[in-house]
């Protein structure tokens, strides 16, 4: 895989993730170009896409599109089961996921990304393994916040977002 | 306590204003980041929002930057510095930041860090390297989540240089206890090897052993690395086939735990992997391919779920069977699998169904008969993308019955098309087919014409060239010539007449080309018209410079007589003051040959057909003038390099930038980390890259070409090229009938009246897919085959055209081919002639398998012992990754083997002699000689039984060595019970870790059947290395001279009052080198391999190691040559 796209319908992005040495400059345009071409297509049509001299791949869970540009020789359908499974990995951590809740913890949605794809390839596939890593690492946190809080008796309230679940559409 | 309290209170204002993220994971209102994103969606206007994120961007530089920012602080301004990053705003003063993070922060700081360095930098960013000391630090640490982390950041990226340092830490761990750091730690290797192959060379054992791994994930994992390594070298790991094939058969029949399903299908990423995988090893190999017939079959049964994951794993199974040895039955399964997707109403699935098709219509072409109705209707389907791939599909299945229908469509859809990428790509394969299968000259033109004005200036710039050559150098027949030249003055005159501001120029350049060359086989038009015409485009706005310079060449060509020379002058009086230069000279030219028609006869000359015109490249001309300059005191002339060398030697300091600055092309010569390029590299680059500059001028270059003599910048070209002109049989039928015939062959259905779309639909399928039928399959299959090819080239000598590359690839290509198999039948024949009761070793296949199957290979260096550790891993017991070596019954001891050595090696130091393969009446044993400019190869050969052998062959081959033999390779007879020995000279071809010889033994008894048998035999690349005896000037001259190097920091032996003394004097004693002098704290060492490549070190103490540099002029020898020295230093 060369890269993952998150983007909204507006065409914000939401998460970028490159596998592949670009300038900054080149990333932006390849964005740029990639978002319009993607929105402008139709709900019925196909979800590959001859882009450039990439395959790109593109998926739509509610209000949030998935793309990744992958190699002319790879399977462009397993690319849209690893998109599939990067969602559920997503629903089950935020516990029925929405776009909100990428926006606010994106660093949390690139962590379970990088346990899911390293270096462009599929890593680990069994959802119950990549949760567990990501969890595992969440503890060592939580401990320590635990720690400092008792400390310091600071408690932070939680909101609970309101926008529809990505796997509602 | 106290203590504490004060703690507490310092933590306090950061921790108030901090996200936090406590149980639950959803978003806190409170935090920075959260208010910057509710601001940011706040606002209206695209410049609002700049002005909220550079005001963002100036709060978080000024807290990084602060001494008094905590960790925690700093991870929360990195969310944020990621944020703004994301929305393309440049936060690049806080990348040092995140590496500082990373290095410094606790757990999910230290992940954020990592996380920020991740996203901000890449793998050729200098910063990265600052990173290194941190991912070494968290290697080595007992936390495993830490060492997860640096594991994930160095599986994504690392700088090349760097890998050395932390390499053996990487391969430590993929001995760990957790699956998860082997896991990582495998796919770490995997990026090294994608990034540095060489750096990981050594390790390709432990990857076996990550292959049997006990754990699903790790095995997957090393996948990768396997799909990369057969893709690069199918043939070395046909002997995983069968293990391969056992995963996928355990994987398919769901012996993997739940955890790896997905939708109830079983590991199908694995299952995908190990397709790829058996589909390069199966190409081309047919006994590779039986093995995985059977478990193929299953895939296909087993994936009846209708789901997408079942589709993905069908089509790679589809892809596979169609890709390796085909077996029928297989293959009609995957037919039907095809039609699932083609008829399938999910869009996606159709496209795939297309992509399959694409790919195996060229076998099976009656797979797109079958399925005709749906291709039509998926050309006219509204998605583009479908369109695209249909007309890829037709573009495969093209012939001279269906290009006009196939063609038509084609343009259709480039009207119609706005992506520039696709244009590019389709108005090509218009252009092939075109030339490749036109009816007749004005569809040609036609076609052509189209192509120019859609393919506009984006398109490739050989479709004008070839065109033009095509229109220059003719075919066979003079007449046709004539008319297809004479067509395309008609067509494009009428084109200018039109309107020419709507052309693009690449197409107004071929059209003033065409009328300045051909213009004039036209008897009734008018030179006046033509050059009116001509003047026409100079006055346009539109038409740039470089066309302009074309319309003036082909003015040139044209001003005869009275009109031309007024037309001329009116030019000449615009475009003389022209700021252009070349459009001045271009005007001068014009003004001075149309008033001097002898000279314009001369240079112009007209109707010279296809006699080359004679050109002094060597511009022997200019000598006069040459020696009258440097007689009146001119500096004589030095080509660049030698210039640039001169300067090189007159500031030695300045040299880097100079040499950098040089256009050359790094790629050729890694000039970048030499100290001093030297004379002959960069000249070989330059002149590399003004070969590249002519050849970007090619299409200026093929219209002037004409001009100065059709040769002109060819100088290679053969004389011999009227000889090589090849009469090939024009098609003999009229075109146009036959257009008529298949006109009314595609009007006349053959169905019943059907409703009016349906019968269009129809009419159009039976003209797509005209010719596809069995009959002419076989002229579908390969299209080399003679298809009545229109536009047939003549026969071009080598090197003389654009073809000349592909040419000169063939030449390369093919000589050694022959040469192989040329040997291979002499040998044989010899061999045949002269024992004729013998037979070849190809008559006995069945024998010398399973032979081969129980000799197998003995290394020194056994893999497989580790392999065989691992025994509850996946593959079964009886699926061994390596072969095992056979059990010997009672070889000869080695004592006594040793006193057979032939005498003139007798007090040479040996090799330990190794058994090589035996059966039950053969032993075979080895050892190697080292000899002081030779190292030689003895086999022994053992015969166990009673009765003699009168004749055994043996052969060796190796990719890395080159194998002399001195005995001819038929070794003579062995009595029963007695040796017989064989020696061969070894040199190196091209160095590697360690090399290997396999070989054939084949030999026959007086009564009974040939036998024949394989072995192999590994040596390390150290028995090769001899000392070198050089002076420390001479290493000084040489060591600026190699281009080949690495550096790398190797542990000193540490115990001794001299470390470096002493780690000099372990590698003198184990590999054999030459320590030149010791100054200091430096150590320079050289070697050789055998006779004539050396190498060189540079050793020197650094921080308790020892930094070792090695040079040399052969590409891979100090990559390997630091791996001895690593290992001799490390069993030290």
């Amino acid at each position: 895989m060369q890269f993952m796209l998150l983007f909204s319908r507006q065409g914000k992005l939401r998460l970028q993730k490159w596998y592949v040495p670009l300038c900054e400059k080149e990333k932006k345009k390849i964005t740029r170009e990639l978002v319009q071409t993607v929105l402008a297509r139709k709900p019925k049509m196909c979800s590959f896409l001859e882009w450039r001299d990439l395959k790109v791949v593109y998926k739509r869970y509610a209000s949030l599109y998935f793309c990744c540009a992958i190699e002319p020789q790879d399977n462009e359908l397993i690319t849209l089961e690893i998109i599939h499974r990067y969602v559920e990995l997503l629903d089950k951590y935020f516990g029925s996921v929405c776009e909100l809740d990428i926006i606010f913890n994106f660093e949390k949605a690139y962590f379970i990304l990088d346990e899911f794809l390293l270096g462009g390839e599929a890593q680990e596939t069994s959802k119950k393994n990549v949760l567990k890593a990501i969890e595992q690492a969440d503890l060592l946190q939580e401990n320590i916040d635990f720690q400092m809080r008792l400390f310091a008796g600071v408690m932070v309230p939680n909101l609970v977002s309101e926008s529809s679940g990505l796997f509602q559409n | 306590m106290s203590d504490v309290v004060e703690k507490t209170l310092t933590a306090l204002p950061g921790l108030l204003s901090l996200d936090s993220q406590p149980g639950s994971n959803k978003l806190s209102s409170s935090s920075k980041l959260g208010n910057l994103i509710r601001g940011i969606t706040e606002l209206t206007s695209k410049h609002e929002e700049e002005k909220l994120i550079q005001r963002e961007l100036t709060s978080i530089k000024e807290q990084v930057s602060s001494p008094n920012t905590s960790m925690r602080q700093m991870k929360e301004l990195m969310v944020r510095a990621i944020y703004c990053e994301m929305l393309g705003y440049e936060a690049s003063f806080s990348y040092i930041h995140a590496i500082k993070l990373a290095q410094q922060g606790t757990a999910l700081e230290k992940r954020v860090g990592y996380l920020a360095v991740s996203l901000f930098l890449n793998e050729s960013h200098e910063l990265l390297l600052l990173l290194v000391n941190t991912v070494l630090k968290d290697l080595q640490s007992t936390n495993l989540i830490e060492v997860c982390m640096a594991l994930t950041v160095v599986g994504q990226m690392f700088p090349k240089d760097m890998i050395p340092a932390i390499l053996p830490l990487v391969e430590e761990k993929l001995n760990h206890p957790k699956e998860i750091i082997r896991r990582k730690a495998v796919l770490a290797l995997y990026k090294f090897y994608l990034i540095a192959p060489n750096q990981v060379q050594h390790i390709h054992n432990k990857f076996r052993k990550a292959l049997c791994d006990k754990d699903p994930g790790v095995m997957t994992a090393s996948l990768h690395i396997y799909l990369q390594l057969i893709e690069e070298n199918p043939e070395g790991y046909k002997d995983l086939t069968t293990s391969f094939v056992t995963i996928l058969k355990q994987v398919v029949g769901g012996k993997l735990p739940m955890d790896f399903n997905y939708h109830s299908v079983p590991a199908p990423w694995l299952q995908i992997q190990l397709l790829r995988i058996l589909c390069l090893l199966g190409k081309n190999d047919q006994s590779t391919s039986e093995i995985m017939y059977e478990v193929l079959d299953e895939s296909l049964r087993r994936a009846e779920i209708n789901h997408n994951i079942t589709y993905a794993i069908l089509f790679e199974c589809v892809k596979c069977i169609y890709t390796i040895h085909p077996k029928s039955e297989l293959l009609e399964k995957a037919a039907k699998c095809i039609g699932n997707f083609v008829l399938s109403s999910k869009i996606n699935l159709k496209y795939l169904g297309l992509k399959a098709l694409t790919y195996v219509v060229q076998q099976d072409p009656k797979l797109a008969l079958q399925h005709q109705m749906t291709i039509i209707e998926c050309l006219d389907h509204p998605d583009l993308i479908i369109k695209r791939e249909t007309l890829e599909l037709l573009f495969r299945i093209t012939n001279a019955q269906n290009v006009t229908v196939i063609v038509d469509k084609m343009l259709e859809f480039l009207r119609i098309n706005k992506d520039d990428y696709t244009t590019i790509d389709l108005v090509g394969k218009v252009a092939e087919l075109a030339e490749k299968y036109a009816p007749d000259n004005e569809w040609f033109i036609e076609t052509m014409s189209t192509v120019f004005s859609v393919g506009g200036d984006t398109m490739q710039p050989d479709i004008p060239n070839s065109f033009l050559k095509l229109l220059s150098e003719g075919f066979d027949s003079v007449e046709e010539d004539r008319k297809l030249r004479l067509f395309a003055v008609d067509s494009y005159v009428s084109l200018l007449q039109g309107e020419p501001g709507k052309l693009p120029q690449r197409f107004l350049q071929v059209i003033s080309w065409v009328l300045g060359e051909y213009s004039c086989l036209r008897a009734d038009l008018e030179v006046d018209t033509v050059l009116r015409l001509l003047a026409k485009l100079l006055d346009m706005k539109t038409t740039s410079s470089e066309t302009k310079s074309w319309v003036l060449m082909a003015m040139t060509k044209l001003c005869e007589g009275g009109a031309g020379v007024s037309v001329a002058r009116g030019v000449y009086e615009t475009y003389s003051s022209s700021l252009d230069t070349v459009l001045r000279q271009r005007a001068q030219e014009l003004q001075h040959l149309s008033q001097d028609p002898e000279l314009r006869a001369r240079v112009l000359p007209r109707h010279t057909g296809l006699e080359p015109l004679e050109v002094d490249s060597s511009l022997s001309f200019l000598d006069g003038f040459v020696s009258e300059a440097l007689a009146a005191g001119a500096a004589p002339y030095k080509p660049p390099h030698q210039r640039q060398e001169e300067l090189a030697q007159a500031k030695a300091l300045s040299l880097e930038p100079y040499g950098l600055s040089l256009p050359l092309s790094m790629s050729s010569c890694s000039i970048t980390d030499r100290q001093s390029p030297t004379l002959l590299s960069i000249s070989s680059g330059l002149s590399g890259n003004s070969n590249d500059l002519s050849h970007k001028g090619g299409l200026r270059l093929d219209g002037v070409k004409r001009v100065w003599g059709r040769e002109g910048y060819l100088a290679q070209r053969e004389p011999a090229e009227e000889s090589a002109h090849v009469e090939v049989p024009s098609t003999l039928r009229s075109p146009s009938q036959q257009g008529v015939a298949d006109g009314s062959h595609s009007q006349t259905p053959t169905h019943t009246p059907t409703p009016e779309p349906e019968l269009e639909k129809q009419q159009l399928a039976s003209s797509l897919f005209v010719g596809l039928g069995s009959h002419s399959s076989v002229c579908l299959m390969g299209k080399s085959e003679p298809t009545p090819q229109r536009f047939r080239r003549k026969a071009r000598s080598p090197a003389s055209s654009s073809g000349a590359s592909e040419n000169v690839s063939h030449s390369l290509v093919s000589p050694p081919i022959t040469v192989d198999t040329l040997m291979c039948n002499n040998l044989l024949d010899s061999h045949i002639t002269s024992e004729p009761d013998v037979s070849p070793l190809e008559q006995t296949p069945p024998l010398s398998l399973g032979l081969a199957a129980a000799n197998g290979s003995c290394d020194e260096e056994l893999p497989d012992s580790d392999v065989k550790g691992s025994s509850p891993s996946l593959i079964g017991d009886d699926a061994l990754v390596a072969a095992d070596p056979a059990p010997h019954e009672e070889p000869p001891k080695d004592l006594l083997l040793s006193s057979y050595l032939p005498a003139e090696l007798s007090g040479l130091s040996h090799s330990e002699i190794t058994p090589l393969s035996s059966d039950q009446s053969l032993d075979l044993s080895a050892c190697h000689v080292h000899k002081e400019g030779d190292l030689v190869l003895v086999v022994f050969i053992y015969n166990s039984s009673d009765s003699d052998i009168q004749q055994i062959l043996l052969e060796l081959d190796s990719e890395e060595l080159e194998v002399s033999c001195e005995c001819d390779g038929a070794v003579g007879g062995a009595r029963g019970h007695s040796v017989a020995v064989c020696q061969y000279s070894l040199s190196v071809k091209r160095p590697s870790v360690h090399v290997e010889l396999v070989g054939t033994v084949s030999y026959q008894f007086p009564v009974g059947t040939p036998q024949s048998g394989q072995f192999s035999y590994k040596l390390p690349l150290s028995s090769f290395i001899r000392p070198l005896t050089l002076s420390t000037e001479e290493y000084g001259t040489m060591w600026l001279d190699f281009s080949h190097d690495t550096k790398q920091n190797l542990t000193l032996i540490s115990d001794d009052p001299e470390p470096l003394a002493a780690s000099l004097s372990v590698l003198k004693k184990k590999l054999q080198l030459h320590v030149v002098e010791i100054i200091g704290m430096e150590g320079i060492v050289a070697c050789r391999l055998l006779q004539d490549q050396p190498c060189l070190m540079h050793c020197r103490l650094h921080a308790g190691t020892l930094a070792v540099w090695l040079r040399s002029p052969v590409p891979d020898l100090p990559d390997c040559l630091m791996y001895f020295c690593q290992r001799a230093l490390q069993e030290h």
